[in-house]
């Protein structure tokens, strides 16, 4: 008679999360500004985030494979957790570009967090109307940015232990199919 | 490490940083700057406030040339400009600079041509006393280090 396994010693795999790696936050951050660029950057890194940095719109949208070339598919391993763009940008606004991404179907879960130097209330109100998690007033502090990290890490989590969950449920239910069935 | 001569560098340095937050050249962005700078990073500060600098000759070059001829100013280009420059200033802490971005904004929102050139040239001014008031700071920061001590972290109230 073969041993049944207790679900116990079911493996439960740990890349169910789509964090870059099991701690760290994958940024993409979209600004114009040379001098913003390298102060988000160093802002996310302080923050223990993974970051890539672009300096438009189009050049998002072409490192998350959306630009026409590939229309909607997007490049589907491309880890990112978090968008951050300015508003304000020549060419493609940052609100155009929360539009592409809310549109698509690959990358409307990622929460787009918009940045801006003007506290415009009807602007504010668009952004979060078209789907931005938050809307954040430049200079970004780094206290903004590690309240981001917290609520994007708690969400994962929370993912994550359904996820986690659902599996222990699915093994523990093999397990009493196979017990009942005395193998 | 002559403790002696590190103290004093740091006194200095100390003394001098806080001047420049009395006389307004710098606001508290400068100092959340300086935080996110550390061992691992000890350029970190003079990097992004080199490339601050940078930016104010381009943009003011260009501004200067769409302001150049009275007969064909193009208030958007210098709109535009003065935006990112009053974005950038902000972002490094360069209150001088920010404020006189604010008064050109004004100038340029009636199409005072006259004012954006007075603007024009103050913000010329600014830039450059900042970037010789930081270059004096960081030489200090060098004399410190050089001398075996490390960089005060200070809270400006």
């Amino acid at each position: 008679m073969a041993e049944v396994m207790r679900p116990e010693k079911f493996d439960i795999s740990n890349d169910t999360s789509s964090l870059a790696s099991p701690e760290l936050l994958h940024v993409l951050a979209v600004d114009d500004s040379i001098v913003d660029r390298k102060f988000i950057e160093r802002l996310l890194k302080v923050s223990s985030c993974k970051v890539t940095v672009v300096d438009s719109a189009t050049r998002a949208l072409q490192y998350l494979g959306l630009d026409g070339d590939n229309s909607s598919v997007g490049f589907q391993d491309l880890k990112i957790n978090l968008i951050m763009t300015d508003y304000s940008m020549p060419g493609m606004t940052g609100y155009e570009l929360l539009k592409k991404i809310k549109e698509s179907s690959a990358f409307r879960e990622i929460p787009v967090v918009i940045m801006s130097s003007e506290n415009i209330l009807p602007r504010i109100d668009r952004c979060l109307e078209e789907g931005a998690e938050d809307f954040l007033l430049k200079p970004v502090k780094l206290a903004d940015v590690k309240r981001l990290r917290d609520s994007l890490m708690k969400a994962e989590e929370r993912v994550f232990k359904n996820i986690k969950h659902k599996r222990e449920l699915e093994a523990s239910d093999i397990y009493s199919q196979l017990k009942r069935a005395k193998i | 490490m002559n403790t002696v001569v590190v103290a004093q560098l740091q006194r200095q340095f100390q003394e001098y940083l806080v001047s420049l937050y009395q006389q307004g050249f710098l606001d508290n962005q400068f100092t959340e700057l300086r935080k996110l700078q550390d061992e691992g990073t000890p350029d970190f500060v003079a990097e992004v406030v080199s490339l601050f600098f940078d930016d104010c000759s381009k943009l003011i070059n260009s501004m200067s040339r769409s302001l150049g001829r009275p007969e064909s100013v193009d208030f958007k280009q210098v709109d535009s400009g003065v935006h990112q420059l009053k974005g950038s200033s902000s972002s490094v802490g360069a209150r001088r600079v920010k404020n006189v971005c604010i008064s050109f904004k004004e100038c340029c929102d009636v199409q005072n041509r006259e004012g954006c050139l007075r603007c024009l040239q103050q913000v010329d001014y600014e830039y450059k006393m900042l970037k010789t008031k930081l270059e004096d700071l960081f030489n200090l920061e060098q004399q410190i280090l050089q001398a075996g001590g490390t960089i005060p972290q200070i809270n400006i109230n």
